[in-house]
This record gives structure tokens, sequence and C-alpha cells, in this order.
């Protein structure tokens, strides 16, 4: 099982350089102002977003890079979760808000709203907000995944339902009398756990936070493919109903690593909120989902390390050219969408592997050789 | 098992119980057309029987049948005598002993030959069991064995996109070994094979006959006269004669919408 351990390695390697970028930038962000390795505030906030994109992209890669479920939807997930972390913060604001209010959040009492409506019980207590960040874009995912995947419903026919889920979750969340603050969402976050959300120390935990939980989730993902189980999902990918017919459910799969993904995006989402500073129905937007799709076509889909590499260049990309020419940046993004598509369908990861391998043996052109059978394993 | 919620009273008839497979009276229409009109067909345990008819005669549809692909308006399809396969999914049916080979060579390309052969092992297919399956010494040699049959063992490690079309379909067939089926249904195993890979794949089915029950869809009148077993010729979706081939040949019938062509 050489590939697949040199698979892990690739895998430990990459969450390796997360870790270290994500304690890097922490780190120096506490270093006095003075000092030359000091990295600003919003360096490290944006840091932090990457981290959260990556993260998403990671859960869109693997439904879509491994199982063929092109989820044109999984911002939907990102957004609940960010939104169930919105809430634990609004109940952490407290008295301080405008109208002082020490249970109702401000648009509440500006709604004129006596008390708070039943779905925002528990949302004071943080383990029960964690839960919850992980079971709303799960039990979502999962309803949805079950009437979906039993009826067979695949290909294009499924990317378009999960846009309209994803729409039709915006257009609820703009609604006033929704609860979620409308077109205005949540924000004016002012602690988490009792720490606050302006201070350097926090916004340094959080995107070491975020670094943890990219890593996590990376060598998760790797070892989840790597395994028997993930070799049933690319067999489901690649030759659907021989899997069938090999006596696989293949429902089951798929409703399975649906459900664990949106748990990965819900947890992005999440992690997001509280770096931003504010989440709105505007998360919801189908683009935001495609733009996640993008990210890993760039990267190169179905190798996880390229989801991540894809949402951090694309955002990077994104950073520099809306600051400096915003007006071009969909221009630069659809663009970007159709060369890959044409010239690199393996994304740059791929392009790195046919290189590096092109490098190391320059005379074979890059197909393997036969070797003579190994004995044993 | 949910194979055992589809189990009927057993049937009386003599002929039921010994059959492997009976099927009784199907009928299958899309949108009108009829592609199996009141079809019945018995396939003894230990039987290899070769399936002909002209294009559109139903062979396809009888297997999408059987496998559960398709549901039949009318009749029963009997396994064993007891588990009816029209009442059944896919999965149950690959369950219960069936296994079948595409007519395009259908394999996991992006995975090796051995992986193909693992994902096919007979053994505990849910979820929660395959997360944390490890290949054992067992399934390693077992797999060794098939590669043997199929002549496939230098390849063991090769990615299977990367074999030849003949190659493939013997992994294809590989595969229905690994799952250790009661029945094997084989679509069209030789089209696209040169004439040295079509004696080869009829001496491979005659072995795996040894040991299995084998239903061969098949158009190569060569391929089927190698093999030398009982024939079944399908017209419009139903049973036109049966027999020998020889005896089939002969019939007027049969060589005015088919042979004779």
């Amino acid at each position: 099982m050489i590939a697949e351990r040199l698979g892990l390695m690739r895998g430990l390697a990459a969450a390796a350089v997360v870790l270290a970028i994500g304690f890097a930038v922490g780190g120096l962000s506490l270093l006095p102002a003075e000092s030359a390795l000091h990295v600003p505030g919003y360096g490290v906030t944006l840091t932090g977003k990457y981290l959260c994109y990556a993260l998403l992209a990671l859960s869109v890669d693997l439904v879509w890079g491994y199982v063929g479920i092109l989820s044109l939807g999984h911002g939907a997930f990102f957004a609940l979760g960010g939104y169930a972390m919105g809430m634990y913060l609004m109940r952490q604001i407290g008295t301080r808000g405008v109208y002082g209010d020490p249970v109702l959040p401000d648009f509440m009492v500006f709604l004129n709203w006596q008390k708070l409506p039943w779905y925002w019980y528990g949302f004071d207590n943080f383990l029960f907000a964690a839960l919850m960040i992980m079971l709303v874009p799960g039990a979502l995912a999962f309803v949805f995944g079950y009437l979906a995947f039993r009826s067979r419903v695949t290909g294009v026919y499924l990317s378009i339902i999960t846009q309209a889920l994803t729409y039709a979750l915006m257009l609820a969340f703009f609604r006033n009398d929704m609860g979620f603050g409308g077109n205005n969402g949540l924000t004016d976050f002012k602690d988490l756990l009792g720490a606050n959300l302006q201070a350097g120390g926090t916004r340094a935990g959080l995107v070491v936070a975020s670094a943890v939980a990219l890593a996590g989730f990376l060598l998760a993902c790797r070892h989840l493919t790597l395994s028997r189980f993930g070799k049933v999902l690319i067999a489901i990918r690649d030759a659907e109903s021989r899997t069938r017919f090999l006596g696989y459910r293949v429902e089951r799969y798929k409703l399975a690593v649906f459900t664990f993904s949106a748990v990965m995006a819900g947890i992005a989402g999440a992690l997001y909120v509280p770096q931003i500073g504010i989440i709105n129905p505007g998360e919801f937007e189908p683009a935001n989902s495609i733009e996640a799709v993008i990210w890993v076509a760039v990267g190169g889909r179905g190798t996880l390390v390229g989801a991540v590499v894809g949402a951090v260049l694309v955002n990077f990309a994104k950073t520099i050219l809306t600051g400096a020419f915003p007006e071009i940046w969909l221009f630069v993004l659809g663009g970007l969408f159709v060369i890959v598509t044409l010239f690199m369908p393996r994304g740059l990861i791929g392009l790195w592997s046919s290189v590096a391998r092109r490098l190391r043996r320059p005379d074979s052109g890059g197909t393997p050789v036969l070797k003579p059978m190994e004995a044993g394993e | 098992m949910n194979a055992a919620l589809a189990e009927l009273p057993p049937v009386e008839s003599t002929e039921d119980r010994q059959s492997l497979l009976y099927l009784d009276g199907i009928t299958v229409s899309f949108d009108g057309f009829k592609a199996l009109n009141n079809l019945s067909l018995v396939v003894d345990p230990g039987e290899m029987r070769a399936i002909i008819g002209p294009n559109g005669a139903g062979k396809t549809t009888m297997m999408d049948v059987i496998t559960g692909k398709t549901r039949p308006q009318t009749g029963r399809a009997l396994f064993r005598g007891n588990s009816d396969l029209t009442q059944l999914d896919e999965a149950e049916i690959a369950e219960l002993g069936i296994g079948r080979k595409f007519q395009k060579p259908t394999i996991f390309e992006m995975h090796s030959v051995q992986d193909n052969l693992l994902l096919a092992l007979k053994g505990d297919r849910r979820p929660s069991r395959v997360l944390f399956a490890r290949a054992r010494r067992a399934e390693l040699e077992r797999i060794g064995q098939i590669l043997e049959t199929t002549r496939l063992a230098p390849l063991r490690h090769r990615p299977a996109g990367e074999l030849s079309h003949g190659q493939k379909q013997w992994l294809e067939i590989g595969i229905l070994l690994a799952q250790e089926p009661e029945l094997l249904l084989v679509d069209e195993p030789v089209a696209g094979m040169t004439d040295a890979e079509t004696e080869q794949t009829a001496e491979l089915l005659r072995r795996i006959n040894e040991t299995r029950s084998v239903i061969v869809v098949e158009h190569d009148m060569t391929f089927v006269r190698a093999l030398d077993v009982k024939v079944t010729v399908l017209h419009e979706g139903s049973v036109l004669a049966e027999g020998s081939l020889d005896h089939v040949s002969a019939d007027p019938r049969v060589v005015e919408v088919y042979l004779g062509r």
C-alpha cells in the first residue's frame, strides 16, 4: 500500500504547513507594532478568512471531487454554521447593545418583539451553540440528501436543486420576521467565550483555531479518501451503476459524505463569522457557492490539498484585484474558470504533479512503467 | 438481511423448486412499446445458457429485470424458487448472489486492478463497516487467485484505465467472480475482442461454469458455438425457440427473424 502511505504523508505535510501558517500569523501579530516581523490586524483577519474559505473548499472537494456530487449550494451550510455562531455572539452582547435589553438583540427590540423566539433559546450557551453549528447544517444536508439520493437525482439536476436550496434560504433569511435580523443580519459582536473580539489575543486565537480546524479536517478527509470507504466513493463517482450491482447502497454512502461535508462547511462558517464580525443573508447568495466550486476547480478537483491551495490563491487574487480594479474581478473569475476547465482539468495540483513527474523522469513521458509483481504487500 | 422480506411461500410446482432462475410471464413496456412480452424462461442450477436474438429483442431489458434495474409491469422472477427479484433493489439482488457484466466494460478506471477486485470481494457493504475495513491476507490471496483465472496477474498494481479493451472485459468478469455469485449474467463479453481473446473468453466462461451458473447474451455465433450450451432465441420480447444451437438454427422462424439476415 505504497500509494496510500505516500498520500497520507502528503496530507500530513499539507496539514503541517497550514498549522505553521496559522501559528506564525497568530504569534507574529502579538509582537509589538514597531517590530519588523509584526503582522498587522488586517493581515490576521485576512489569513483567518482564507483559512475558513479553504475549509469550505475542502468540504466541496470531498463531495464533488470524490463522489461526483457537484453541490452549488454549499454556501448555505457555511452560512447556517455562521448564523449559529452569530446567534451565540448576539446573546453575549447582553446589556451593551444600543437598546440595552439584557435578553433581546437590538433588532428584535427595534421590531417591537416582546420575547425571544423559541429557536433562540439556548444560544447563550457556547456548548449548545457549538452543537447547533454542526447539527443545523448536518440535519439540513441529511434531509435534503435523503430525499435527493433516494430518488437518484444526479448530475446537473442535483446541482440545480442545491442552487435552489441556497437561494430559498437567502430569501427566507432576508425576511425580518424570520428572526435573524433580516437584511442587516447579525453584527456588533462584543465577545466570544468572555474574550473581547477586538483584542489582538482573541484574533490570534481565532486564526490559530481556524488553522487547527483546517489541518484536522484535511487529515480526516485524507484518511477517509484513502480508506476502503474512500475507494467506494471514487467507485461511485466513476461507475455508479457498477457499484450498485456490486451490492453497495450508493445512496447511503452519498448521504454519509454529503452530511459530513455540510458539517465541515458549517464549522468553516462558524469560524468565519467572529473574525469578519458580521453574518447576513448575502452569504446564502448562489454566487458564493459557485465561487467555492471555482476555487476547487482552480486548485485541482479530487486532491484535497488542491482545494486549499485554490481557495487561498483565488481569494488572494480577489483581495488584490478588488482593491486595485474592482470592476474587472468578475471577468477575471469567469475567465479563470473557463481557462482551468479547458486547459487544466486537474487544476494547479495536476499541473504541478505532471511537471514534477516530467522533471524526475525526462525519458518516460509520464506513463508508469510496468513493474514485476511484488510478493505480498 | 432485507432479502428475507421478499421471501414468498414455497411454490408448489416441482419445476420452480428445482430451477435457479424462473422468469414467469414478465412484461415490460416503455410508452406502449413492449420490450418484454410475457417472457417466461427457466435456468437450472449449474447451467450455462446463451441468449441470442436480433437488436431490440429484449435481451438487455431481461438482464435489467433480473438485476433490479427495471421493474416489470407484470410477472415474477423467482431466484432459487423463493426470492422474487422484481420486489428487490440492485444491492439486495447482488447480495443474493447475482452478478452482472455490462455490455460496455464497466470497471473502476481510476483504481488499480487489485482495488477493483478488493471492492468486489464478498463482504459487508455497510458504510460503517467499510469505513474501518482493512485488506486482510485472505482477501489478497483470493484476489491473487482471481487474477490467475482471468490472466491479469502481472497487471495487479496497474490502474485499470490503462488495460486493453479485452483485459477490461476480463477484469469485469473477475469482479463478478470476486462477488462469488451463484448466477453470472454476462452481456456481450466478446464484443470488440480479437479471435484469440474470444477463444480465451469462451474457455474462461466454461471454467467459471464448473462452479457457477451463467447466462450469456451474445451476437457472435462463433463464440456461441464454442460455448456449446443450450440456446434461447428471443424475439420481440418473448422466447421464439430454445434448444441446441443446431436445433434453433434449423428452425425456420429463427432463420427468418435473425440468422437468415
